[in-house]
Protein backbone atom coordinates (compact mmCIF):
# COMPACT_ATOMS: atom_id res chain seq x y z
CA UNK A 1 0.00 0.00 0.00
CA UNK A 2 1.58 3.40 -0.87
CA UNK A 3 1.91 5.57 1.91
CA UNK A 4 2.10 9.36 2.33
CA UNK A 5 5.06 11.08 3.49
CA UNK A 6 4.91 10.80 7.29
CA UNK A 7 8.43 12.23 8.55
CA UNK A 8 7.10 16.18 8.92
CA UNK A 9 4.76 14.26 11.32
CA UNK A 10 5.73 12.98 14.76
CA UNK A 11 2.56 11.81 15.25
CA UNK A 12 2.49 9.40 12.36
CA UNK A 13 6.27 8.85 12.91
CA UNK A 14 6.21 7.65 16.28
CA UNK A 15 2.56 5.56 15.69
CA UNK A 16 3.98 3.25 13.04
CA UNK A 17 3.12 -0.20 14.43
CA UNK A 18 6.80 -0.99 13.11
CA UNK A 19 8.44 2.06 14.88
CA UNK A 20 6.50 1.74 18.21
CA UNK A 21 8.38 -1.56 18.33
CA UNK A 22 11.54 0.21 17.74
CA UNK A 23 10.51 2.41 20.90
CA UNK A 24 9.52 -0.30 22.94
CA UNK A 25 12.85 -2.03 22.32
CA UNK A 26 14.75 1.76 23.42
CA UNK A 27 12.57 1.56 26.06
CA UNK A 28 14.74 -1.06 27.53
CA UNK A 29 18.16 0.96 26.76
CA UNK A 30 20.25 1.71 24.13
CA UNK A 31 20.77 -0.26 21.11
CA UNK A 32 22.87 -1.00 18.32
CA UNK A 33 21.13 -0.66 14.80
CA UNK A 34 22.44 -4.96 14.69
CA UNK A 35 20.83 -5.53 18.34
CA UNK A 36 17.30 -4.03 16.79
CA UNK A 37 17.66 -6.43 13.99
CA UNK A 38 18.15 -9.41 16.37
CA UNK A 39 15.44 -8.51 19.06
CA UNK A 40 12.89 -7.54 16.30
CA UNK A 41 14.01 -10.15 13.35
CA UNK A 42 13.48 -7.12 10.93
CA UNK A 43 16.16 -6.89 8.23
CA UNK A 44 18.25 -4.06 8.53
CA UNK A 45 17.81 -1.65 5.50
CA UNK A 46 14.45 -1.78 7.45
CA UNK A 47 15.45 -0.70 10.69
CA UNK A 48 17.58 2.02 9.60
CA UNK A 49 14.86 3.55 7.86
CA UNK A 50 12.56 3.72 10.73
CA UNK A 51 15.62 4.36 12.60
CA UNK A 52 16.10 7.98 10.00
CA UNK A 53 12.59 8.53 10.71
CA UNK A 54 12.36 8.63 14.27
CA UNK A 55 15.42 10.60 14.48
CA UNK A 56 14.03 13.25 11.71
CA UNK A 57 11.09 13.65 14.01
CA UNK A 58 13.41 13.84 17.64
CA UNK A 59 11.99 10.82 18.89
CA UNK A 60 15.18 9.42 19.09
CA UNK A 61 18.76 10.24 19.10
CA UNK A 62 22.19 8.80 18.03
CA UNK A 63 25.58 9.00 19.91
CA UNK A 64 28.99 7.47 18.24
CA UNK A 65 30.77 4.36 20.55
CA UNK A 66 33.99 3.57 18.53
CA UNK A 67 32.45 2.26 15.23
CA UNK A 68 29.12 1.30 16.15
CA UNK A 69 26.60 3.88 16.26
CA UNK A 70 24.01 4.08 19.50
CA UNK A 71 20.34 5.13 19.59
CA UNK A 72 18.69 6.00 22.84
CA UNK A 73 14.94 7.53 23.23
CA UNK A 74 14.37 10.61 23.58
CA UNK A 75 12.68 10.99 26.74
CA UNK A 76 9.65 12.12 27.73
CA UNK A 77 8.64 14.33 25.18
CA UNK A 78 7.44 11.23 23.26
CA UNK A 79 5.08 9.21 25.73
CA UNK A 80 2.22 10.87 25.42
CA UNK A 81 2.08 9.47 21.97
CA UNK A 82 3.03 6.60 22.62
CA UNK A 83 0.62 5.95 25.53
CA UNK A 84 -2.67 7.80 22.94
CA UNK A 85 -1.66 5.21 20.69
CA UNK A 86 -1.59 2.26 22.63
CA UNK A 87 -4.61 3.07 24.74
CA UNK A 88 -6.45 3.70 22.00
CA UNK A 89 -5.65 0.56 20.20
CA UNK A 90 -6.01 -0.87 23.27
CA UNK A 91 -9.78 0.40 22.76
CA UNK A 92 -10.50 -1.11 20.00
CA UNK A 93 -8.50 -4.60 20.91
CA UNK A 94 -11.22 -4.96 23.76
CA UNK A 95 -14.03 -3.87 21.79
CA UNK A 96 -12.99 -6.18 18.89
CA UNK A 97 -12.46 -9.11 21.94
CA UNK A 98 -16.18 -8.88 23.20
CA UNK A 99 -17.55 -8.60 19.45
CA UNK A 100 -15.78 -12.29 19.23
CA UNK A 101 -17.97 -13.16 21.85
CA UNK A 102 -20.88 -11.96 19.91
CA UNK A 103 -19.52 -13.57 17.01
CA UNK A 104 -19.60 -17.23 17.95
CA UNK A 105 -23.40 -16.99 19.62
CA UNK A 106 -24.50 -15.18 16.07
CA UNK A 107 -22.41 -18.42 14.23
CA UNK A 108 -23.70 -20.87 16.84
CA UNK A 109 -27.19 -19.56 15.90
CA UNK A 110 -26.94 -19.92 12.41
CA UNK A 111 -26.15 -23.34 12.30
CA UNK A 112 -28.48 -24.28 14.37
CA UNK A 113 -31.36 -22.17 11.96
CA UNK A 114 -29.79 -24.02 9.22
CA UNK A 115 -29.96 -28.16 11.22
CA UNK A 116 -33.47 -27.59 11.90
CA UNK A 117 -35.65 -28.56 9.01
CA UNK B 1 -14.81 -22.37 21.08
CA UNK B 2 -11.91 -19.90 20.83
CA UNK B 3 -8.56 -21.89 21.42
CA UNK B 4 -6.28 -19.57 20.03
CA UNK B 5 -5.23 -16.10 21.63
CA UNK B 6 -7.60 -13.56 19.95
CA UNK B 7 -5.78 -12.00 16.69
CA UNK B 8 -4.45 -7.93 17.73
CA UNK B 9 -6.25 -5.12 16.59
CA UNK B 10 -3.04 -2.89 14.96
CA UNK B 11 -3.59 0.95 14.61
CA UNK B 12 -1.47 3.08 12.31
CA UNK B 13 -1.72 6.31 10.61
CA UNK B 14 -1.54 6.58 7.75
CA UNK B 15 -1.81 9.66 6.73
CA UNK B 16 -1.46 12.45 8.42
CA UNK B 17 -5.52 13.08 8.32
CA UNK B 18 -6.23 9.32 9.28
CA UNK B 19 -5.91 6.48 11.99
CA UNK B 20 -6.68 3.26 10.62
CA UNK B 21 -7.65 0.14 12.59
CA UNK B 22 -7.40 -3.49 11.68
CA UNK B 23 -8.60 -6.89 13.12
CA UNK B 24 -9.17 -10.25 11.74
CA UNK B 25 -12.71 -12.55 12.52
CA UNK B 26 -13.39 -16.07 12.94
CA UNK B 27 -16.57 -15.45 11.46
CA UNK B 28 -18.07 -14.39 8.26
CA UNK B 29 -18.48 -10.80 6.70
CA UNK B 30 -22.42 -10.75 6.87
CA UNK B 31 -21.94 -11.55 10.93
CA UNK B 32 -19.47 -8.88 11.57
CA UNK B 33 -21.40 -6.32 9.68
CA UNK B 34 -24.62 -7.67 11.86
CA UNK B 35 -22.71 -7.23 15.06
CA UNK B 36 -21.64 -4.04 14.00
CA UNK B 37 -25.06 -2.49 13.39
CA UNK B 38 -27.52 -4.29 15.41
CA UNK B 39 -28.20 -2.07 18.95
CA UNK B 40 -28.60 -5.22 21.40
CA UNK B 41 -25.17 -6.10 20.16
CA UNK B 42 -23.56 -3.24 19.83
CA UNK B 43 -24.34 -2.46 23.48
CA UNK B 44 -22.29 -6.00 24.30
CA UNK B 45 -18.90 -4.57 22.82
CA UNK B 46 -18.33 -0.98 22.22
CA UNK B 47 -18.32 -0.30 25.98
CA UNK B 48 -14.32 -2.15 25.55
CA UNK B 49 -14.89 -3.39 29.70
CA UNK B 50 -15.09 0.69 30.56
CA UNK B 51 -17.91 1.20 31.26
CA UNK B 52 -21.54 0.14 30.78
CA UNK B 53 -23.65 1.57 27.12
CA UNK B 54 -26.66 3.25 28.00
CA UNK B 55 -28.09 4.17 24.58
CA UNK B 56 -27.31 3.07 21.44
CA UNK B 57 -29.79 4.36 18.19
CA UNK B 58 -29.28 3.24 14.76
CA UNK B 59 -31.30 4.35 12.05
CA UNK B 60 -29.69 2.11 9.47
CA UNK B 61 -30.49 3.75 6.24
CA UNK B 62 -28.60 6.67 4.04
CA UNK B 63 -28.88 10.02 5.88
CA UNK B 64 -30.10 7.81 8.97
CA UNK B 65 -28.78 8.94 12.16
CA UNK B 66 -27.10 7.26 15.06
CA UNK B 67 -26.05 7.83 18.59
CA UNK B 68 -23.99 5.99 21.34
CA UNK B 69 -23.72 6.88 25.09
CA UNK B 70 -21.76 4.91 27.46
CA UNK B 71 -20.84 5.81 31.69
CA UNK B 72 -17.70 5.22 32.14
CA UNK B 73 -16.32 3.12 34.92
CA UNK B 74 -15.75 6.74 36.68
CA UNK B 75 -19.12 7.85 36.24
CA UNK B 76 -18.02 10.35 33.52
CA UNK B 77 -21.15 9.88 30.56
CA UNK B 78 -19.59 9.98 26.78
CA UNK B 79 -21.42 10.36 23.96
CA UNK B 80 -20.97 10.10 20.17
CA UNK B 81 -23.49 10.37 16.76
CA UNK B 82 -23.24 10.67 13.42
CA UNK B 83 -25.31 9.61 10.25
CA UNK B 84 -24.90 7.11 8.02
CA UNK B 85 -23.10 8.31 4.40
CA UNK B 86 -23.32 4.84 2.31
CA UNK B 87 -24.30 1.46 3.47
CA UNK B 88 -23.49 -1.86 1.74
CA UNK B 89 -24.55 -4.88 3.88
CA UNK B 90 -21.96 -7.02 4.73
CA UNK B 91 -18.90 -5.22 2.41
CA UNK B 92 -18.97 -1.54 3.63
CA UNK B 93 -20.57 1.00 6.13
CA UNK B 94 -19.49 4.47 5.82
CA UNK B 95 -20.39 7.20 8.79
CA UNK B 96 -19.48 10.77 9.76
CA UNK B 97 -19.00 10.89 14.21
CA UNK B 98 -19.08 13.62 16.44
CA UNK B 99 -17.85 13.27 19.83
CA UNK B 100 -19.96 15.26 21.90
CA UNK B 101 -17.25 16.16 24.48
CA UNK B 102 -15.22 18.35 21.89
CA UNK B 103 -13.46 21.23 23.73
CA UNK B 104 -15.17 24.60 23.43
CA UNK B 105 -14.01 26.10 19.94
CA UNK B 106 -14.00 23.20 18.07
CA UNK B 107 -16.81 22.69 15.81
CA UNK B 108 -18.36 19.51 14.91
CA UNK B 109 -17.21 20.10 11.29
CA UNK B 110 -13.82 20.63 12.70
CA UNK B 111 -14.09 18.18 15.04
CA UNK B 112 -15.72 15.08 13.50
CA UNK B 113 -14.75 12.53 11.45
CA UNK B 114 -15.66 10.02 8.81
CA UNK B 115 -15.30 6.32 9.75
CA UNK B 116 -15.08 3.61 6.79
CA UNK B 117 -15.24 -0.02 8.02
CA UNK B 118 -14.27 -2.52 5.35
CA UNK B 119 -15.39 -6.26 5.26
CA UNK B 120 -12.97 -8.53 3.18
CA UNK B 121 -12.86 -12.12 3.29
CA UNK B 122 -9.49 -13.44 4.28
CA UNK B 123 -10.20 -16.92 2.46
CA UNK B 124 -10.68 -19.27 5.62
CA UNK B 125 -14.08 -17.83 6.86
CA UNK B 126 -12.87 -15.15 8.06
CA UNK B 127 -13.35 -11.31 7.83
CA UNK B 128 -10.66 -8.43 7.50
CA UNK B 129 -12.00 -5.42 9.09
CA UNK B 130 -10.22 -2.38 8.22
CA UNK B 131 -12.08 0.95 10.18
CA UNK B 132 -10.52 4.01 8.62
CA UNK B 133 -11.09 6.98 10.86
CA UNK B 134 -10.73 10.51 8.43
CA UNK B 135 -10.43 13.71 10.31
CA UNK B 136 -10.82 16.98 8.12
CA UNK B 137 -7.29 17.86 8.57
CA UNK B 138 -4.14 16.85 11.05
CA UNK B 139 -4.87 19.90 12.98
CA UNK B 140 -8.37 18.30 13.52
CA UNK B 141 -6.99 15.11 13.79
CA UNK B 142 -4.51 16.15 16.57
CA UNK B 143 -7.41 18.19 18.45
CA UNK B 144 -9.06 14.24 18.56
CA UNK B 145 -6.10 13.01 20.18
CA UNK B 146 -6.15 15.71 22.37
CA UNK B 147 -9.17 15.70 23.20
CA UNK B 148 -8.68 12.26 24.55
CA UNK B 149 -6.09 12.59 26.58
CA UNK B 150 -5.60 13.27 30.12
CA UNK B 151 -2.75 15.70 30.10
CA UNK B 152 0.05 17.44 27.76
CA UNK B 153 -0.20 16.22 24.78
CA UNK B 154 -0.01 19.30 22.44
CA UNK B 155 2.82 20.00 25.07
CA UNK B 156 4.39 17.12 24.07
CA UNK B 157 4.36 17.94 20.82
CA UNK B 158 5.66 21.03 20.48
CA UNK B 159 8.42 20.04 22.54
CA UNK B 160 9.37 17.05 20.02
CA UNK B 161 8.74 19.60 17.22
CA UNK B 162 11.43 21.98 18.69
CA UNK B 163 13.80 19.09 18.89
CA UNK B 164 12.98 18.09 15.53
CA UNK B 165 14.01 21.91 14.22
CA UNK B 166 16.53 21.93 16.40
CA UNK B 167 18.02 18.98 14.81
CA UNK B 168 17.18 20.51 11.50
Amino acid sequence: MARAATTTDAFNAVAEPRRREILDALAGGERAVNDLVHELGVAQPQVSKHLRVLREVGAVDVREDGRRRLYRLNGAALKPIHDWVKEYEQTWSERFDLMDVVLDELKEKEEGDDSVE
Amino acid sequence: MTVSSSPRAILSLPTDEEILVTREFAAPRHLVFEAWTTPELVERWWHANRGRVTLVEIDLRVGGKWRYVMVADDGMEVGFHGEYLEIVPGERLVTSEVYEGLPDGVSEEMGGTTNTLTLTDTGSGGTLATLLIKATSKDSRDAIIASGMELGLQDALDLLEATAQSLG
